[in-house]
């Protein structure tokens, strides 16, 4: 199930989820959100206007337990970003906050926004994400791996988190639905997991 | 570390691609779903689509267009071409188009990038900036070439980043078409200008053009003729600009 976010790319993820072998649908429903087995929740946009409209339809609690309890949720792009307190891209909007911190935007001096292919290279216990090729279009980013968590990472001016994994949670900077062959081939890893080890 | 994008362009018009020299004189190129998934296939990092039809049934045909490419492709998927509102880009958006590229509508009206970058993201907005030689500089060129504006192609580009467009295509129209090369200087120049991506376009013969204005500043290099000729293939390119030192995508 993909939630609609209002702003996404909405069209590419389904896409990409049908590739990847998915019969997907789109919600925007709190019962929805709490009973699909797989959760994608997308993103392009801005965090305040994400936010906002996640909160209008009442899932800013549903989506952060589905996180918080380790149950099947993909987060794309700005979908990783909402997961965190807040970003430096609108100060004062509160994200979803499951991680701790802030997320900030790439230091001065490098091509901004980030548009292209980018090497990812997967931190040590990462079961989804492999080393590649990844497509990225982002002007903000993460930072660090939250405790607890492992994922992986890239380089663009400095070195950030590319993806976060915890269980069958799998949050990507990238857009592994416009990530050609080996975005499908994670997409599939994914929606193939068997069982959700919390 | 970004690598190189090679970026195959399909100017569509009524449901087939077409290539002109100049922007004009369009000859028939192929099927634009076959062309795009054989250039996804070959190692394109993404596809251009440019609608250069003159009609609403044109322009509807369009839509369809990116939707049957959108099926098949796994790669980023920029349209542009007779987009005036946001309500066109919202259209092209919900067909499957990731970003969408505005040119004329947004010199007449520059406020339209900023209601783009507010509605569907900066990274999704990009400013196709076509740019004429003129006394030493470059002026913005609109309608397709029909028409030569004041504006200065820098200023212009400066002026789109900070009204929230996220990435610049950059189209010498004294090359397009005319495989005479890049225009190095004019991307130098607006790479140099801005802190967004550049995506040049107009003129490639091969290889070491790309790499030429890759070396110019060019984050991406867009090419339409070299590939549907078949002359090139994206993967043949590719090999080469890795053999140059370049890191592109494998």
């Amino acid at each position: 199930m993909i939630v609609r976010t209002g702003t996404a790319n909405l069209a590419s993820v389904e896409a990409g989820l049908r590739r990847a072998g998915a019969d997907c649908a789109l919600a925007d429903d709190v019962a929805q959100v709490v009973e699909a087995e797989r959760v994608v929740l997308p993103g392009v946009g801005t965090m305040r206007a994400a936010m906002s409209r996640l909160a209008e339809k009442g899932l800013v609690k549903a989506l952060a337990n589905r996180v918080r309890e380790g149950r099947p949720t993909l987060a794309i792009c700005l979908g990783l970003q909402l997961l965190f307190e807040s970003s430096e891209e609108n100060p004062g909007t509160a994200g979803l906050s499951v991680l701790p911190g802030r997320v900030s935007r790439f230091p001065k001096g490098v091509r901004t926004p980030q548009i292209g292919w980018n090497r990812v290279e997967p931190a040590p216990g990462a079961a989804f994400v492999e080393p590649g090729y990844a497509y990225f279009a982002n002007s903000y980013r993460v930072e660090t791996l939250p405790p607890g968590w492992t994922g992986a990472f890239a380089e663009h001016g400095d070195r950030w988190v590319a993806a976060l994994e915890r269980g069958p949670v799998l949050a990507c900077q990238f857009h592994p639905e416009l990530s050609g062959k080996w975005g499908t081939a994670l997409l599939r890893r994914w929606l193939t997991l068997v069982a959700a080890p919390c | 570390m970004l690598t190189a994008r090679v970026i195959p362009c399909l100017d569509v018009r009524d449901g087939r691609v077409v290539k002109g020299v100049r922007f004009s004189s369009l000859r028939d190129a192929g099927d634009p779903v076959a062309l795009a998934a054989a250039y996804e296939e070959q190692g394109a990092d993404e596809i251009v689509i440019l609608d250069v039809s003159a009609t609403p049934e044109g322009r509807a045909t369009c839509s369809e267009t990116v939707r049957a490419v959108r099926r098949e492709l796994s790669i980023p998927l920029t349209v542009g071409g007779g987009v005036r509102s946001a309500d066109d880009a919202a259209k092209l958006l919900e067909a499957g188009a990731d970003k969408v590229s505005v040119n004329t509508a947004a010199v007449r009206d520059p406020e339209l990038l900023d209601t783009l970058a507010a509605r569907f993201g900066c990274q999704c907005t990009v400013l196709a900036l076509d740019a004429a030689a003129h006394d030493g500089a470059w002026r913005v060129v609109v309608r397709s070439g029909a028409e030569r504006t004041h504006l200065d192609a820098v200023s212009w580009a400066r002026e789109a980043e900070r009204r929230g467009a996220g990435e610049i295509l950059l189209t010498s129209w004294d090359r397009d078409g005319t495989r005479a090369g890049y225009d190095t200087r004019l991307i130098a120049a607006i790479a140099g200008a801005v802190r967004l991506p550049v995506i040049a376009s107009g003129g490639a013969s091969g290889p070491g053009d790309l790499a030429q204005a890759l070396a110019a500043g060019a984050d991406a290099v867009l090419a339409a003729s070299i590939f549907h000729d078949g002359e090139w293939s994206v993967a043949a390119i590719k090999d080469h600009l890795a053999r140059l030192g370049l890191e592109v995508r494998s």
